[in-house]
């Protein structure tokens, strides 16, 4: 697979698999609203990770289109960084992952809407959009429990610090960032995460973390042990029932 | 019976939702869904109501601000409306050739 390709598809997979962990909470949520809320930010996922897998397949040129990326791949073949794949956890670390990548994604799709590729521009152009949304939803929780009760705030804290070690792969640059025609430095988008994501931490009354440990490898398919359960469950009925279609 | 206390505290406010469908429109009331404050409400309405392109602009507002007629006032409030026909206006001849009215 070709660095362009490669570039696409870890950006599909770091969607698929966030959707893939936020549905894990539908008829789980606090309340009935919040699972609908949950459930769309994950559609709104699938949908830009069958569009970034299409093309992944595209640029490939093997003939494999979503369907064959998503469901026919053996788990160190994903790209996605170890981040979108950890354990929901509680409300209050799914709220700290979702923060941190949504930010992420935001910046990320806003300046490859930019880019000359006219189909990944148009994909980022729609999911910039989506993923605005994301954020307020992520931050309004991450200021609720933040600045809510002791309760909520010893949560809040706790799940701050135990994601932020895995917010620094995502703005490692790597062979496919430097190769690939149309990516986007990731180190570059460091600087106004940090911003946005700080002024949220200060508005909730929490401390942002030390950077130290930087967990990494998932986009070189290196993943978590929790990774191949969730690989697994998602995969599982196309496998058992090749091509099956609602 | 659950009393209005206990409900309150294991549950968010209600709150009512307007939805306007396009520019020139009124709001028209979609539903109610329950948030914990104005701007969750405001994100749970769009989510819940506006998800396949219903409109352009959502209200909400807590369901406690409204003041509701009660089923027994009906035959006061509305009964005596029934038979004046005078209140219509089907009284006017039409000027030739105005159409839309």
């Amino acid at each position: 697979m070709n660095a362009d390709a490669r570039y696409a598809l870890r950006l599909g997979d770091d969607a698929l698999v966030a959707a893939q962990r936020l549905i894990q909470w539908c008829a789980r949520a606090p309340e009935l609203e919040e699972d609908v809320a949950l459930a769309n930010i994950a559609a709104d996922l699938l949908g830009q990770a069958r569009a970034l897998l299409a093309l992944a397949g595209e640029e490939e040129g093997a003939g494999r289109d979503e369907d064959d990326l998503a469901y026919l791949r053996e788990e160190s073949e994903f790209g996605n960084a170890l981040l979108v794949e950890l354990d929901n956890g509680d409300f209050a670390v799914s709220t700290a992952k979702a923060l941190f990548f949504s930010v992420y994604q935001n910046l990320l799709y806003r300046a490859l809407s930019a880019v000359a590729h006219p189909v990944l521009a148009g994909i980022a152009a729609k999911a910039a959009k989506e993923t605005a949304y994301h954020v307020e939803h992520a931050a309004l929780w991450a200021v609720r429990l933040g600045d809510g009760t002791d309760e909520s705030h010893r949560r809040m804290q706790a799940a701050v610090d135990e994601v932020w070690p895995y917010t620094h792969e995502l703005f490692a640059p790597d062979e496919v960032t430097r190769a690939a025609a149309f990516a986007v430095d990731p180190a570059g988008l460091r600087p106004d995460w940090a911003r946005r994501v700080e002024a949220v931490l200060v508005e909730a009354t929490l401390r942002r973390p030390e950077d130290g440990w930087a967990p990494s490898g998932g986009r070189a398919g290196a993943h978590t042990e929790a990774f191949g359960y969730l690989v697994g469950e998602m995969q599982v009925l196309h496998r058992a029932h090749p091509g099956v279609r609602w | 019976m659950v009393s209005e206390e206990s409900q309150e505290r294991s549950q968010w406010p209600l709150w009512e939702v307007f939805v306007r469908a396009k520019r020139g429109l009124g709001h028209l009331h979609a539903g109610s869904l329950h948030a914990a404050d104005a701007r969750m409400a405001l994100l749970h309405a769009r989510d819940l109501y506006t998800r396949r392109g219903e409109g352009v602009s959502i209200w909400v507002v807590p369901s406690a601000a409204v003041v509701a007629s009660s089923p027994d006032e009906r035959d006061p409030f509305f009964d005596p409306a029934a038979d004046k026909a005078y209140r219509h206006p089907g009284f006017f001849e039409l000027p030739e050739g105005v159409r839309h009215l």
